[in-house]
């Protein structure tokens, strides 16, 4: 048994920081590092920050002028999508959370046709919403921006990702030697190279190898490049799953009569998905940094507007409430996803 | 007959085979024959002998003994030489204070280690392209002017224009400085191997770690002060507006490197800790009570264990880190990536060619990175009977 000992908060204190003489020191300078590193960040940030204004002249110097964010928030949501479409990512965005929100109630049969449902009309009907056509305003993609695109990007990209890593991830254990082969060099290669060069090589080569007249969106030129590289990344973590899962899984299928697809579809891959959940995940976290580099090819995501908005010649000096804004959702969306996945992993697979 | 070809494994098997080759065959056709036919368009003749041109390039920060009136093709080494230098730089301090922290976080010390733990939650989350803008248009634009200059010692100074670092006048007598390092190295090698010998031999342990630190610290260090006395040196000195003299460090590299290090050492401190984590705490007690002291358990008994651990993960790390030297593209750190891919590729419009030369030299360097690690890997790897 655990004898409880109950300390006073006081106690405790003193206990974590003050029960030797050398803690006492290690924190005496721990907490002199911190509260040099941050006291000035918290008068600039919190204290003599100016909150409520228009324009830049409302501004006490010495302090952070959030009214730069205030007056910029749109941009960083939405980059330059005209302010009167912006009912449609919007909608789009309440689409996407009315389709995904039920799965966590509904089971079986329900569950796999709205699931699927959501998986084959929400990319098409985004790419409708978001570029226009068919009724709507077109809005080309270099008007989008943002917070928006960034989100546009992870999800796309990953689109491309999971499925293609899935079978990368298959293929890399096939029986055929020309499947594994062609596999492994595809998931080495794209590891092998910085994104940074694989999106100056998607927004050069596409048009390139593509029939004379053909022309490849901008945008969608980095999501495929993305797209590629994350599903090698994918591949190796769907990996990870398949080689976890007991080999007699595989064998008692095949010993029942089922073919490769049935095998794999209905018994190896759910347990080998659900095994490696929490590392794809992180995958996804990776692919949301990741998409920062849309940078170098001058699509402005979050980070791109924020990057941008340094140059308005009417909020000089803003770089650091902007890198601080936008450096915020990046951390909120990103630890979010981060902790989840560790929940899943701390949950475990479901024995099989 | 048919019935019996199409449930046989090996014919199926076979089809599917030649399916696929023929598919991708007529894939690659199709885009070679696309990419041609839009190059004759565009007027791009392919090869590779625009690599002998001029290349006419301004390179603010070279390593080799590129100029502007250099050909292509010493661009590209100009470029590769910056890219290993940063990212050599960058793995080595990355891994210093990935350890650091990484320690810190396994202390018992409760504020160190939930410090130590929100350092790395911090940077983990958050892309490092936002590091590399934050460091060079956040804290290096804000540093002072040139003639305002931080200065450490009057000998190194800190400015919005880069670090100004002395340079010596005669280059040569570092070589063999470096020469008198790696005798000691080989030297210290050659000490173990006797020591292992003569304890697998004996029992007795020879004093291998104060010969170590003699050849290993020591002996560098005294190198390194020796050629650094024998050479004159080129100082900076604060002039009315600017620097004159010394070395200047681009505030690009600053700003890479520092984005790098700070954001690296969070991923190895996870490494670190897990790796250290991951040997049950039997294994330390069973030490102890045979009667190793603590720092015999430390070396004998965990960190073997943990290295074995440690070492795929850190491999990745460092491949991920020689990849990440990239990111300096955004602010135009001179590395191969904006040097070939950005500036020579604008000026030459040869696309393929230089997106393939660009690729292999990371996917040539990424070999090296894992064929040394799995070298290492295979040494301490745990040897079963």
């Amino acid at each position: 048994m655990n004898p409880q000992v109950r300390l006073s908060s006081l106690a405790l204190w003193r206990s974590r920081l003050f029960s030797t003489p050398l803690d006492s020191a290690i924190s005496l300078v721990v907490l002199a590092a911190l509260v040099w590193a941050f006291a000035p960040l918290v008068r600039w940030a919190l204290i003599n920050a100016t909150w409520a204004g228009e324009t830049r002249a409302d501004c006490a110097p010495g302090g952070a002028c959030w009214v730069f964010i205030k007056a910029r928030f749109g941009q960083f949501m939405y980059g330059f999508y005209p302010a009167a479409e912006r009912w449609r990512p919007n909608l789009f965005l309440g689409l996407v959370v009315a389709g995904i929100v039920p799965l966590f109630w509904l089971h079986g049969r329900a569950r796999l046709a709205l699931g699927l449902a959501a998986l084959l009309a929400l990319p098409v009907l985004g790419v409708w919403l978001l570029g226009g056509g068919l009724g709507l305003r077109p809005i080309e993609t270099r008007d989008w921006g943002g917070l928006m695109l960034t989100l546009f990007i992870a999800v796309y990209a990953g689109l491309i990702a999971v499925p293609l890593g899935i079978l990368l991830a298959l293929g890399r254990q096939s029986r055929l030697p020309l499947v594994r082969t062609l596999s492994v060099v595809f998931i080495e290669f794209w590891r092998g190279v910085p994104i940074i060069a694989v999106i100056f090589l998607a927004s050069l080569l596409l048009p390139l190898i593509m029939p004379a007249g053909v022309g490849v969106d901008r945008l969608a030129r980095a999501v495929i490049g993305l797209g590629l590289v994350i599903a090698a990344y994918m591949a190796e973590a769907v990996r990870g799953g398949l080689q976890a899962l007991p080999k007699g899984q595989g064998e008692a299928a095949s010993a029942l009569g089922l073919g490769y697809w049935q095998t794999t579809g209905l018994i190896t891959l759910p347990q080998a998905l659900r095994i490696s959940l929490p590392a794809m995940t992180n995958e996804f976290i990776a692919l949301i940094k990741n998409t920062t580099l849309v940078l170098v090819v001058s699509i402005l995501d979050l980070l791109g507007i924020a990057q941008g908005s340094l140059a308005d010649p009417a909020w000089v000096g803003m770089n650091m409430e902007a890198y601080l804004f936008s450096g915020t959702i990046y951390w909120l969306i990103c630890f979010a996803l981060s902790r989840w996945s560790r929940s899943l992993e701390a949950g475990g697979p479901r024995s099989h | 007959m048919l019935r019996r070809l199409y449930y046989d494994a090996r014919v199926r098997d076979l089809f599917w085979q030649i399916a696929i080759s023929v598919g991708l065959v007529a894939l690659t056709i199709f885009f070679v024959r696309n990419a041609s036919q839009n190059m004759v368009n565009a007027g791009i003749a392919s090869g590779f002998d625009f690599l002998w041109r001029s290349s006419g390039i301004d390179v603010p920060f070279v390593l080799t003994s590129y100029t502007a009136s250099d050909s292509i093709w010493a661009l590209f080494w100009a470029g590769v030489a910056n890219t290993v230098f940063v990212s050599v730089i960058a793995m080595v301090l990355a891994t210093i204070m990935g350890f650091l922290i990484g320690l810190a976080r396994l202390s018992s010390h409760w504020l160190l280690s939930t410090a130590a733990g929100a350092y790395v939650e911090f940077v983990r989350n958050i892309p490092l392209l936002f590091f590399v803008l934050f460091w060079y248009f956040g804290v290096i634009a804000a540093l002072p002017q040139p003639r305002d200059s931080l200065g450490f010692f009057s000998a190194i100074f800190l400015n919005n224009r880069g670090l100004t670092v002395p340079s010596p006048l005669d280059g040569s007598v570092f070589r063999w400085a470096l020469l008198a390092i790696l005798l000691a190295f080989a030297a210290q090698w050659l000490v173990a191997r006797w020591a292992a010998a003569r304890k697998a031999r004996t029992g007795q342990d020879a004093p291998v770690i104060a010969a170590g630190l003699m050849l290993c610290l020591a002996v560098p260090l005294l190198a390194l002060v020796i050629a650094a006395r024998a050479t004159g040196w080129d100082m900076p000195q604060p002039g009315r507006f600017n620097l004159r003299g010394g070395f200047v460090i681009i505030p690009e590299f600053v700003a890479l490197l520092a984005a790098l290090v700070t954001y690296t050492a969070g991923f190895v401190a996870e490494i670190v800790r897990g790796g250290i984590a991951s040997v049950v705490k039997g294994q330390r007690e069973a030490a102890a009570s045979l009667g190793l002291r603590p720092g015999q358990i430390l070396r004998f008994v965990v960190v073997p264990q943990a290295l074995r651990v440690m070492i795929p993960p850190m491999t990745s790390q460092y491949l991920n880190v020689l990849k990440n030297s990239s990111f300096g593209a955004a602010i135009a750190y001179p590395d191969v990536v904006s040097l070939f891919m950005g500036s020579a590729l604008n000026n030459t419009g040869q696309a393929i060619e230089i997106i393939a030369m660009t690729l292999a030299v990371y996917l040539f360097f990424g070999l090296i990175v894992s064929a040394l690690m799995n070298w290492y890997n295979a040494r301490i790897a745990l040897v079963t009977r």
